[in-house]
């Protein structure tokens, strides 16, 4: 039971983070219907999160709930990928509100769909029939939020001179944090060794043909990755999680069991 | 089929989709089965997207619809297989083409991630619910919901959503 729970809370924890960032936009999204289309991600996302926190806490039994897990853990006890929980920017540029881009958002998404795409896939076969039922959902929604994300990945990327920049830009900033997707973690390996979860490392090379046809189409460069590896997956993450968190958590605990 | 369960479906038949009430849950596809359990009767719901707001109230709206006609049933939340809108009847679907959003095409069979990317342009068209022309264009991935994308139709001018394949 425990490499299960583990990996679900690494797959519902990738999936409310990045609900939660990509609905910073709600409101503020650059045009109407881009407003529209980033909240009905994230929709889907706090979605399969619920599904996927329901199971654990199904699992582990006792007064575990969704809302316990997705309020009350701390950031030592997330499990998502580093890569998503940076705020809509690059490395030095202020303040998270005040310099939101676009295109940092779209280059993440697509970046994760992407692999996201291939993993609900491998995981409708997963030993755990119902982590493979949630699998079976999500893979409908995330190619709905891979096409919507390459269509802008391709829209930015060739488009003007300065979409262009900032979405290469992003690009270069963002995708040395996808090493973190293939540097297995010992949850991954116990879930992999138990059936439940699916060994990443297969699906790269597909991730590689998506990424690269797009890019092209993008007339986009694709950076070179090296250096650290983050490893948010194992709990240990970037100061901007603890920021984030603060943000989503603050009512439940100001408030807790409160219902409305 | 027994009576009761008979009565359990003629009672859900009057429940509509929240946001589009002029579809039935059975007819959507929501409303999976009626059926005698271990403890007594059962109603199984399907969800439809992971994050729909709606399926709180669609849930809150079977129980209490069987309560107040007095049927006795645990309702059952299945996810696998998972809703798909090929499940969609006939009459469904002419009465979301009446109410102005274009139907949903057949799912792609088997399509994988590469595939469904590439979208393969004739297979995409949807016709205007309005004037039936099939000059239409997509404005966005996602509509007034996550299961509606928005098109414009280049002949009358109108927008209109579609109800995604799913
Ligand atoms: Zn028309």
């Amino acid at each position: 039971m425990k490499p299960a729970i583990d990996y679900l809370l690494h797959l519902a924890d990738n999936a409310l983070v990045l609900g939660q960032r990509n609905a910073e936009w709600c409101g503020h999204g650059p045009i109407l219907e881009e407003d529209i289309a980033l909240s009905n991600v994230s929709l889907d996302l706090i979605g399969q999160a619920r599904l996927l926190y329901q199971l654990v806490a199904s699992l582990k039994g006792g007064n575990c709930t969704e809302d316990r897990l997705a309020y009350f853990r701390d950031t030592h006890e997330f499990r998502n990928y580093t890569l998503l929980e940076l705020p809509h920017h690059g490395p030095l540029s202020g303040y998270a509100q005040s310099s939101m881009d676009y295109g940092t958002t779209i280059v993440r998404n697509f970046l994760y769909s992407a692999l996201m795409a291939l993993l609900w896939e491998a995981l409708e076969k997963s030993a755990n029939a119902d982590l493979a039922a949630i699998a079976g959902k999500s893979l409908k929604e995330v190619r709905y939020h891979l096409r919507h994300s390459r269509d802008w990945l391709v829209r930015l990327g060739d488009g003007t001179d300065e979409s262009h920049a900032r979405v290469q830009a992003a690009l270069d900033h963002l995708f040395p944090y996808t090493q973190e997707f293939w540097a297995q973690s010992p949850a991954e390996a116990q879930a992999i060794a138990a059936g439940i979860g699916v060994d990443v490392t297969t699906l790269q090379a597909d991730w590689d043909a998506i990424v690269d046809a797009a890019l092209a189409e993008a007339t986009l460069v694709r950076p070179p990755v090296g250096g650290y590896v983050t490893e948010g997956k194992q709990g240990i993450h970037s100061e901007h999680l603890g920021f984030l968190l603060a943000e989503m958590q603050s009512l439940a605990r100001a408030h807790p069991n409160g219902s409305w | 089929m027994t009576a009761p369960i008979e009565a359990a479906w003629a009672a859900l038949e009057e429940l509509t989709d929240p946001e589009i009430p002029v579809i039935s849950l059975r007819e959507l596809g929501i409303l999976r089965d009626v059926r005698q359990g271990a403890d007594g009767l059962e109603v199984v719901i399907t969800p439809t997207y992971s994050g729909c707001p709606a399926m709180g109230q669609i849930e809150d709206d079977v129980k209490s619809t069987l309560a107040n006609a007095g049927i006795a049933a645990r309702v059952v939340t299945q996810l696998a297989p998972a809703w798909t809108t090929d499940w969609m009847s006939e009459e469904g679907k002419a009465k979301l083409h009446a109410y102005g959003i274009a139907p949903p095409h057949q799912t792609p069979a088997g399509s994988n991630v590469v595939r469904f990317i590439a979208r393969p342009a004739r297979a995409e068209t949807v016709p205007c619910p309005l004037c039936g022309s099939a000059n239409t264009v997509e404005s966005s991935h996602f509509g007034s919901t996550a299961c509606k994308a928005l098109y414009k139709c280049l002949d009358c001018q109108e927008p209109f959503d579609y109800f995604k394949p799913y």
